[in-house]
């Protein structure tokens, strides 16, 4: 964090809230109708028809297929190339290595600037130089896939090893802090945790393991690309259009608005679907051959090259007084990452806000790794980083004999413990007191092994999920009103499954007093307002807070336009209010004009603003998290250590919910992927090659419908004050906390602690 | 070759390495079929052929000449919606739609399946030829159809609607806001 | 895929007869694990000889015994009464793999010559003695919890994945073949082979050798039989143990007979003779059950990863007897 922005972010603790831009409430928080009913989704029927097109369905005249050759060596160079016989194989178009690629500029990696979103800052196919095992060495073009396939097989590269590093334990004797966690200092600490620790009444001190994850969405990455000139089109599968289009811009050497990038439909991201070689090369491929390109990753490929999850080593110490409160809070470790990237897996995250304590320790170190440069996946940091404090934190309640719930209680902070910020809102011990009502927690037997039914051990976990509000700065929202009153909002933004396309739609019904049918919202294309990316949680807040600057803009036109024979003249901003297809009176409800009306009489086919957001002052000057109450009930075979979660209930306080059938989905789908890192997932990295060893379906492990009990949502909905809408988002939350509340449960049907995930059942025999 | 897809006869040259699924998506224009593995391990590429369910990924069409294959956009188009279609959006059972023409044959498949009494390894008795469609059954029979998005909820909760004669499995209860 | 030509079958000598022009031609059935590994170019047959046109009748025969053309699907399998009152260890252990989009598509005969999921196997960056004989293993030092414990060897420790194969070496079934020689039949527990010093020869079958038909002799207290597969994933994974058991009880409470294999273990089905032998006429106690699981995995030899899988087996076996011993009852 920079010297400016900590003197910003103190400044605006003293400014009050009506001269903070994005901080002053949004008077939609409060109003209900179309907001937060269960509508269904607006594109529902387009995807279950199958006439959804997603990247790689995209037709083009004359289009040539790609496949990628991959290295087998995790570092060193290549020493020789043969494509003689891939070129000469039927159907080939061309074959590209680093000896005929075009040259291209590096990425610039994530972060670096606001529409950058290099996964690493590694130049794409320019030199002989290998950094991973599984990086691209050639890519081969054909008149069709199977061609292309074949033809990738004949290529023969020869390699020069050199010493790699690609085992995370030798790894670690060199880790280091990197510069900053997201901002965040790698090291942070009140008081001296470490004697706190040593001299409270009770301890625990615990290490926690979490492997490797991928995303795993069922699309496979693709793209379909064309130049027309220098003009690049990507039709592509992200969830970063604009940051998509100005990387590859400069990776090419021409404007950002000489890229167009659509992606109206993602089938899943999770973090996964952002910018990585594959586009870059076959926009290479395109230009070099001249013939529009698809490529479609292969399930194998997409482990190669698409980074996942990192895994972790993290130790939780915790101590307490006699009267349960903190005296000591440690949460240390590390992570591997490359020299290449950025993405520390923040796992220290959730201990800065969750709980209160005397003293802290948080601190964060990375080993660098010869390997695919990790990226986000859902709830990245919060996800493993809550498994480890949560379990501690139960761990602990065992050992002062207090229910985990009352423990949480009495640790309960009254500001945020770190940052000394009020919370903007929060209510996790209502989600505790209603989830654990609803769930039947107190039929648990804090015994663990007592409840057997058959073969199978039966136990009950709870525990905190968390997820920070965030709002990206930079996006802007158009809105446009048809002659007769219709309305199409749009902003350049994504749509891969959360519901954007129908909560959006809600907000603008409801913000311009619109029936649903007279509201479109467009997305997915760089064509439209420069838009937000899609991670964190942030889009809904962030799409909002454009929309209602956009409709700050719309209601001083439509004043304007109004003019003096309009029953609303007269009127300010301040006293208007939308309704009923138009604009009405606050105070005299008889005046009302609609929008059909006011630009007939201006004689205006059409109106249209657009505006950008303010700046996310709201996250200076509050502490703005989501917080939840993860509950599971898991059986325990006893035979054979296998583990089903038959029960599982989340209790979410995340802000207003916009849509309440959209949002259960999300939170169940978080949830889910959280059985998956509890019990089942684990991307199997070889130490001795730096080489995925389970790039599949079939061995990497998601949830199928079987592992997936029915699974109870509740939520608080008390608006958040400060966040548009009253919304903060809702994407990454549902899996945190669960591999810890599984994790318990598991620990009170058998009496086992499993720290290290995924709990398979070799380690419960 | 000639196949006869969604009621409608087709003649296709291809290469013999051409998978179905590869045949509906490239050469027929036919994009509903999903491709998410290419090895038969996620379900997304699910056709009907004769009425039965198969990965469409795994199926070199070279050995499907004659046959008839049912695809989503065989099922019902927007607009004239087939009852499964339009459970799976009611009870939300997707969320990015990539594997929901896979789960949507697949289930239509499955409930023909249990229609002619295929038993299933959660079926406790194997003599018995009247399957009976539980929240069990329904899990077991589609466990071939990954959703990443974790919309399985929704799912069963679309499919138990619509096939399962039973509607006392229905439970879509799973929602609720707190007092 | 490397290209190649395919042809369809309609009688099972004209298949061999297809097949012998070719030296690297391969049988296609369901194509579910073929498509797969010529996909990832560990096949690469010049021609495909589709045989799943070949004869898919499931027969009773008087003797109660069973006569399955090899391109009966897996479903079909399943599903057969007969199949599922008589020998419903069999149902069990097919419906316990794949999925039903794969079992709708893969034929018995295809079951059977399924490969390996060993990780190494697959990747051919990696060295497997089975895909390139003399190359070495990476399995032994590497990622080796699915692999095997029992007759394993140094140069390959992969284990077979079919479920089916489980209950069929426990039912004694007899394979038909057709080859280039005419017809010859052999038990399905003496078809695969273990990997010695040549994993990359998985069975005893001739170049060519094609299988036509599965027997399974008649075998009463089969209706009294059961199969458990213990996996990573509530469904659709393959399994790290997998018991397949029919017993047989006399009226004193001693086992009378008994059939027991398992899956996950070893490069081929495994019939555990030693346990069989161990409880004949023995009282069906839960200690015996264990005992005799005891003694077929005293030469279990695990590796890095896969010691668990001595206990689970030893585990799940004496629960699958115990179960069963509990229907006898």
């Amino acid at each position: 964090m920079s010297i400016i922005q900590d003197a910003v972010k103190t400044a605006v603790r003293f400014v009050p809230d009506r001269w903070l831009p994005g901080a002053s409430p949004d008077p939609l928080r409060e109003k209900h109708g179309l907001l937060g009913a269960p509508i269904s989704r607006v594109d529902g029927p387009l995807k279950v028809a199958g006439q959804a097109r997603f990247a790689a369905e995209v037709p083009m005249e004359g289009l040539a297929y790609a496949t990628l050759v991959h290295s087998t060596i995790a570092r060193g160079h290549i020493t020789s190339l043969d494509t003689s016989k891939a070129e000469a194989a039927p159907g080939v178009v061309l074959v590209m290595t680093h000896e005929n690629a075009p040259r291209m500029n590096a990425p610039a990696m994530f972060m670096s600037r606001p529409d950058a979103v290099g996964a690493s800052d590694l130049p794409v196919m320019q030199n002989r130089d290998i950094h991973w095992n599984g990086e691209p060495v050639a890519l081969v073009l054909a008149e069709t896939q199977e061609q292309a396939d074949h033809a990738a097989t004949l290529v023969k590269v020869e390699y020069e090893s050199a010493t790699a590093v690609t085992d995370f334990q030798a790894a670690k004797l060199a880790a280091h802090h990197p510069q900053s966690i997201l901002g965040e200092p790698p090291l942070f600490e009140i008081g001296d945790a470490e004697k706190e620790l040593n001299e409270a009444h009770h301890r625990v001190d615990l290490v926690f393991r979490t492997p490797r994850h991928n995303h795993n969405a069922i699309e496979l990455h693709g793209a379909t690309v064309r130049w027309d000139g220098d003009e690049l089109t990507v039709h592509d599968a992200t969830q970063m259009l604009n940051g998509t289009a100005g990387t590859l811009a400069e990776i090419f050497g021409i404007n950002p608005d000489q890229v167009h990038v659509s992606s109206p439909y993602v089938g899943g991201g999770f973090g996964g679907k952002a910018l990585w070689n594959h586009q870059i090369l076959a926009a290479a491929a395109s230009r070099l051959s001249g013939r529009p390109v698809r490529i479609v990753l292969s399930r194998e490929s997409v482990f190669r090259i698409v980074g996942g999850r990192t895994t972790t080593e993290q130790r939780v110490a915790l101590g307490a007084e006699r009267n349960g409160s903190l005296r000591a809070l440690i949460h240390t470790g590390t992570v591997a990452m490359t020299e290449h990237n950025n993405c520390p897996e923040q796992f220290t995250f959730p201990a800065r806000h969750l709980y209160a304590s005397k003293s802290f320790r948080l601190e964060q170190s990375v080993a660098d790794m010869d390997m695919m440069a990790n990226t986000f996946m859902r709830a990245p940091g919060e996800s493993v980083g809550t498994f480890a404090l949560e379990c501690a934190l139960d761990e602990l309640a065992e050992q002062m004999e207090l229910d985990p719930i009352e423990l949480r209680r009495r640790i309960e902070p009254e500001k945020d413990p770190t940052s000394n910020n009020p919370f903007s809102s929060r209510y996790l011990l209502q989600c505790f007191e209603q989830g654990g009502e609803r769930f039947g927690w107190n039929r648990r037997d804090p015994k663990p092994g007592a409840r057997r039914e058959g073969e199978w051990l039966v136990g009950l976990g709870c525990a905190t999920g968390t997820y920070p509000y965030h709002r990206m700065p930079g996006g802007s929202a158009r809105i446009r009103i048809e002659a007769d009153g219709s309305a199409v909002v749009s902003t350049a933004v994504h749509e891969m499954g959360m519901g954007t396309a129908t909560v959006q739609a809600q907000a603008a019904a409801a913000r311009l007093g619109l029936p649903l049918e007279k509201v479109r919202f467009d997305y997915g294309d760089t064509s439209l307002p420069k838009g937000v990316l899609a991670g964190g949680s942030t889009q809904t807040a962030s799409i909002s807070a454009a929309v209602i600057a956009a409709n700050d803009e719309l209601v001083k036109e439509l004043i304007r336009l109004a003019g003096n024979d309009s029953p609303l003249a007269g009127l300010g901003a301040d006293k208007l209010e939308a309704r009923d297809e138009g604009l009405a009176s606050v105070d005299e409800p008889g005046r009302h004009e609609t929008y059909a009306s006011i630009l007939a009489r201006a004689g205006r086919d059409h109106l249209e603003v657009e505006a950008a957001a303010p700046p996310p002052l709201e996250m200076m000057k509050y502490s703005m998290h989501s917080t939840a109450a993860q509950f599971a009930e898991v059986r325990v075979n006893s035979v054979t250590g296998e583990v089903r979660v038959c029960r599982m209930l989340g209790s979410f306080d995340c802000g207003r919910i916009l849509n309440a059938k959209t949002a259960t989905s999300q939170f169940r789908g978080g949830m889910i992927m959280g059985i998956g890192l509890a019990l089942t997932e684990e991307t199997l990295f070889d130490p001795r090659s730096g080489r995925i060893m389970n790039p599949s379906l079939a061995e990497y492990h998601v949830p199928v419908h079987m592992d997936v009990p029915e699974i109870e949502v509740m939520w608080t909905d008390i608006p958040d004050p400060h966040a548009p809408l009253g919304a903060r988002g809702i994407g990454e939350i549902g899996i945190t906390g669960v591999a810890a509340a599984i994790a318990n449960a598991v620990y009170n049907a058998t009496g086992r602690r499993v720290r290290d995930l995924p709990i398979t059942l070799d380690k419960l025999l | 070759m000639r196949f006869t897809i969604n009621d409608k006869p087709v003649e296709a040259e291809f290469d013999p390495r051409t998978s179905l699924l590869d045949l509906l998506r490239d050469h027929l224009g036919l994009t509903g079929s999903k491709k998410g593995c290419n090895q038969g391990a996620c379900g997304a590429c699910t056709v009907l052929v004769d009425g039965e369910r198969i990965n469409s990924c795994l199926a070199l069409a070279v050995q499907y000449q004659g046959r008839a294959i049912t695809t989503v956009e065989g099922l019902g188009q927007t607009g004239s919606l087939h009852p499964l279609q339009q459970a799976f959006v009611e009870h939300d059972g997707f969320q990015c739609g990539y594997c929901t023409p896979g789960q949507l044959c697949s289930a239509i498949g499955m409930a023909g399946e249990a229609a002619r009494g295929v038993p299933s390894v959660v079926t406790a008795d194997l003599g018995d030829e009247t399957v009976t469609l539980s929240h069990d059954e329904l899990r077991e029979r589609m466990s071939g159809n990954l959703c990443r998005c974790g919309a399985y909820n929704g799912i069963i909760d679309a499919i138990t609607e619509t096939f399962a004669a039973d509607g006392s499995q229905k439970g879509d209860a799973g929602a609720r806001k707190a007092a | 895929m490397t290209p190649f030509q395919y042809e369809r079958a309609a009688t099972a000598p004209d298949a061999v007869r297809m097949a012998s022009n070719s030296a690297s031609a391969k049988y296609l059935g369901g194509g579910t694990n073929l498509v797969d590994l010529m996909r990832e170019t560990i096949e690469t047959p010049e021609r495909l000889v589709d045989v799943s046109g070949l004869s898919r009748t499931i027969e009773t025969r008087p003797d109660g015994s069973l006569l399955i053309g090899a391109a009966a699907t897996n479903t079909a399998l399943a599903s057969d009464l007969t199949v599922r009152r008589d020998f419903p260890l069999l149902a069990r252990a097919i419906l316990a793999g794949a999925s039903g989009q794969i079992r709708n598509m893969a034929t018995v005969g295809g079951n059977i010559l399924q490969r390996t999921r060993c990780a190494y196997f697959y990747d051919d960056a990696a060295r497997c003695n089975k895909r390139e004989p003399g190359a070495g293993c990476d399995a032994l030092d590497g990622f080796n919890r699915i692999h095997a414990i029992l007759g394993a060897s140094p140069a390959c420790v992969a284990t077979h994945p079919s479920d089916m194969c489980v209950a069929l070496v426990a039912l004694d079934a007899v394979v038909h073949l057709e080859g280039a020689n005419g017809t010859r039949r052999i038990p399905l527990a003496d078809l695969h082979r273990l990997p010695e010093g040549r994993p990359d020869i998985e069975t005893v079958l001739q170049p060519h050798e094609l299988i036509t038909a599965v027997e399974i002799p008649a075998l009463s207290f089969a209706r009294r039989s059961t199969y458990r597969k213990v996996r990573d994933r509530a469904s659709y994974a393959f399994a790290l143990v997998s018991v397949g058991a029919a017993l047989d009880l006399s009226e004193d409470g001693s086992v009378r007979d008994i059939r027991l294999a398992l899956g996950g273990v070893a490069h081929k089905p495994w019939r555990a003779l030693k346990a069989e032998d161990a409880l004949r006429g023995q009282p069906a106690t839960e200690a015996n059950f264990r005992a005799a699981a005891e003694a077929e995995l005293t030469d279990a030899a695990p590796l890095r990863d896969n010691a668990f899988k001595v206990e689970l087996a030893r585990r799940t076996i004496t629960a699958v007897l115990s179960e069963l011993k509990g229907d006898a009852a």
